[in-house]
């Protein structure tokens, strides 16, 4: 996706010399360059996978109870993933999502803050760890945007050491979840439905509103697509760099209740390598790693998706290893088919 | 040296374009942005497939079909962007992908000594093939790329452009190693929009227009410059500035710029822009122009001075101040500096006040949409899509984009930096007429080009800058191209 190979380049230059598209190619090209054409690959694979999994396990995995279970299941890195679109899209990358969520469920379960919570609301729980991740986001942030050090080695840093403080804090300790409201909270649901499940959705639906339909979103776009000429626009992208990655660090706070709620513990090896699922789900989603394109539905897709093959897998008693390579190989191949799909007109030169 | 021979027709961007080339020849080829230049050297090259045509090379039918081909039959291309890499040494980089090896081991002083030969061929055996890349001039840059070609003992050069950017006295130096080549019976392809430069260099000349050869081997010699823009154009185009208009003798002070300094750069810049007043700044690359128009924006700080608009004195190095304060630039580089070129035309004229037309936070493209058919409208922008990527517009609409940025905005103080860079002929007339246009409407401009012509055909009044300082200032009308150069030159070695 970062590189452009000779024939992409080709591609998208052809159509720049050649005399303009009649009418008809106009609409064909809207609508295949709308939401739902740029994502029809992926839900065709997502409707193949599904298609697998009837015909391998059948009712078991044919039921409305199963399908809920892999949203449940998708959620966290799904709300994870939901912030890191936003970072990519601006042409950044955060690798410190799974440690700061880690360190927030540290955090958010250390005993002093369970007591407290316990004394007035669960919710103060929430906050802290809304707060952990907003913290780490924006040190994150303004490293990244004042001391101009590149986004991958800024969040590498912030990756190692909330690892290495939530070691710290928690002494290698679980520390288990004992506030009431906050078990039953999660032990509970609406409409039929796990809370986590309404958080994913909830989060999927601010996160496209933010970012195709407002200012927030408009700006974040630009940025990726050519950070100088922003600058130049008299956008205050450094400000804008730094609130962006308070948002993934917000989301990496609300993966922590998340975890916190599903395993009613906190212990700092809490989100190990799900910085990988959410990049992987974000670039399979359609999103471009190099920045100025990036779609929440398509995230959303991405994270369905893995989330479906490891049900399939589970189902089938498969192992974990051939999942791994089974990953591995789709990611390619979306990339590949992204590159096909989604030409880039006025990249030529 | 055998002749060499090549032949396209019915190309599908290109609409049937003819052109042979003979050995130790500049031919150069001529053509607007879009007129199918670039796809034609492509083909070349190799990077694309003709879909109809022949070529001939050395009186053979051939194809290329790929870049490697093209190498290995004696054409190689330097393209607008260079292609070397900055990391490695001149060396390194002219036997890139192969190598003077045996078994994987590097034969370093061969290839050392062989590079000292090629630079040498070239009249610049004083650069040391141990160099690194990156430290060395555009102009020094391209030397290496042209050495690179004769390791391949190329017979046929492709330069896109390789004047676009040098100063002045780097292009004479690269005409030098040109003649230099083509004494030795290379064939040299010559991409420009200078005609002047043309005229100084080329033997025999293609005309390119909408994907199809209008001409094919003019001789540079017999062909009037009119005639040859009407080629180009199919329509005749001399370079008309606008009339200017009497400035009203109450026109108030718009833009202030009071002792400015960038250290290293420019020191102690004053002078004041009224309302509808056009200020060129003229003088040679690296004089610093460029540079006073990107510290008056914020984009750079200024280490001395400061810059009022309309009385208000405004921070230094903060872009988004000057823009609420109604300074708008438009930078020398439009694709890497002002354009997102995969968003569509309507999100880059917006791109400075898109917040403006938002209810809260919430966009409303609807009324960004309009706003921007407006200005589509009012600079006769084409193609008349707001939703059509800025990067596929040619050179001229780029550049109305960018003024329309600044027109939705209510700019007051509009900044030109290269306003007619890679816009074609044709284009330029409309851009100088608007430009005259935001002036009587009341904008304060200020205008650097290294065109010295532009700068007074537009302007009201010229500055002249030579080594960072502002040695002269003049009415436009009072001064000629021979009087700036002259200014320059005393200016310099003084």
């Amino acid at each position: 996706m970062s590189e452009q190979t000779p024939n992409t380049v080709s591609e998208s230059a052809a159509p720049t010399q050649a005399a303009p598209p009649e009418k008809s190619g106009n609409v064909m090209q809207r609508i295949l360059s709308g939401a739902a054409g740029r994502n029809l690959g992926l839900i065709i694979a997502l409707v193949l996978l599904i298609v697998v999994g009837a015909i391998t396990a059948g009712d078991r995995f044919m039921n409305v109870e199963n399908f809920l279970t892999i949203i449940r299941f998708a959620s966290i890195i799904g709300v994870i993933s939901i912030g890191m679109t936003f970072v990519i899209t601006a042409g950044g990358i955060d690798l410190s999502v799974g440690s700061v969520m880690g360190l927030a469920s540290v955090v958010a379960s250390l005993s002093w803050v369970q007591a407290a919570s316990e004394q007035t609301s669960w919710l103060l729980m929430v906050a802290v760890a809304l707060a952990v991740g907003g913290a780490a986001g924006f040190v994150n942030g303004i490293i990244i945007a004042y001391g101009k050090v590149v986004p991958f080695m800024a969040t590498l840093a912030m990756l190692v050491a909330a690892r290495g403080l939530a070691e710290l804090l928690s002494n290698k300790q679980t520390q288990i979840v004992t506030v009431q409201g906050f078990l039953e909270f999660f032990r509970g649901s609406f409409l039929g439905v796990a809370w986590l499940v309404w958080i994913f959705v909830i989060a999927a639906v601010v996160g496209w509103f933010l970012l195709s339909r407002t200012t927030f979103g408009r700006r974040t776009v630009a940025i990726g697509g050519n950070f100088e000429a922003t600058r130049l626009a008299g956008i205050r992208v450094n400000r804008h760099l730094v609130a962006l990655y308070v948002l993934v660090g917000l989301s990496a706070g609300i993966a922590a209740v998340m975890i916190l709620g599903r395993t009613t513990a906190g212990t700092s090896t809490h989100g190990q390598l799900y910085e990988l699922d959410a990049i992987a789900a974000v670039v399979v989603g359609g999103t471009l790693l190099v920045g100025g394109r990036g779609t929440i539905f398509g995230t959303v897709l991405g994270v369905l998706i893995f989330a479906t093959l490891t049900n399939v897998f589970t189902q089938n008693n498969l192992s974990n290893s051939v999942q791994a390579v089974v990953k591995g190989v789709i990611i390619v191949v979306a990339v590949l088919l992204q590159q096909r799909f989604a030409s880039r007109p006025g990249r030529s030169s | 040296m055998r002749g060499i021979t090549k032949e396209f027709a019915g190309v599908k961007a290109l609409r049937g374009v003819d052109l042979d080339v003979v050995a130790g020849e500049v031919h150069c080829v001529l053509g607007q942005n879009g007129a199918g230049k670039s796809t034609l050297i492509k083909i070349l090259a190799g990077a694309h497939q003709p879909s109809g045509g022949e070529i001939f090379w050395n009186g053979e039918q051939v194809e290329i079909p790929n870049p490697v081909a093209a190498i290995e039959m004696g054409v190689a291309t330097m393209y607008q962007e260079l292609d070397v890499v900055d990391g490695l040494t001149i060396a390194e980089n002219i036997f890139l992908g192969h190598e003077l090896e045996t078994g994987g081991v590097l034969h370093r002083a061969r290839a050392a000594r062989a590079t000292r030969q090629l630079l040498e061929r070239l009249g610049h055996g004083n650069l040391s093939p141990h160099r690194e890349v990156g430290t060395l001039s555009a102009a020094n840059k391209q030397i290496v790329s042209m050495a690179r070609a004769l390791s391949h003992d190329a017979q046929l050069i492709i330069m896109d452009e390789p004047s676009a950017v040098l100063d002045a006295e780097e292009v004479k130096n690269l005409f030098r190693v040109v003649h230099e080549l083509t004494s030795q019976g290379i064939a040299i392809i010559y991409i420009s929009h200078r005609l002047e430069e043309i005229r100084q260099i080329g033997d025999r000349i293609t005309v390119i227009k909408d994907g199809a050869s209008m001409a094919s081997g003019l001789s540079v010699a017999d062909t009037t410059t009119p005639e040859l823009i009407r080629l180009m154009t199919g329509r005749n185009v001399e370079f008309v500035f606008p009339p200017r208009r009497e400035l009203p003798a109450e026109a108030p002070v718009v833009l202030d710029v009071d002792a400015l300094g960038l250290r290293g750069i420019f020191t102690d810049v004053s002078f004041e822009v009224r309302a509808g007043e056009v200020v060129g700044l003229a003088g040679l690359v690296g004089s610093g122009r460029s540079e006073i128009l990107e510290t008056i924006y914020g984009a750079r700080r200024a280490s001395t001075g400061h810059v009022s608009v309309g009385g208000d004195r405004l921070r230094p190095g903060a872009v988004d101040k000057a823009v609420t304060a109604g300074i708008g630039l438009s930078p020398e580089e439009r694709k890497s500096q002002g354009l997102i070129l995969d968003e569509p035309i309507f999100k880059n004229v917006t791109l400075s006040n898109f917040a403006r037309y938002a209810r809260g936070s919430v966009l409303n493209e609807r009324r960004e949409r309009a706003v921007t058919r407006e200005q589509i409208e009012a600079l006769e922008l084409r193609p008349a899509d707001p939703d059509r990527p800025a990067g596929t517009l040619s050179g001229g609409n780029q550049q109305k984009i960018m003024l329309a940025r600044w027109l939705v905005h209510g700019t007051r103080v509009l900044l030109l930096d290269e306003p007619t860079r890679g816009v074609d002929v044709g284009a330029r007339a409309e851009i100088y007429a608007l430009i005259r246009r935001l002036a009587d409407a009341g904008t304060a401009i200020v205008v650097v080009s290294s065109e010295i012509p532009e700068v007074l055909g537009l302007a009201d009044r010229v500055l002249v800058i030579a080594d960072g300082r502002v040695i002269h200032s003049t009415p436009a009308t009072e001064i000629d191209e021979h009087g700036v150069l002259d200014l320059v030159m005393k200016g310099t070695a003084a």
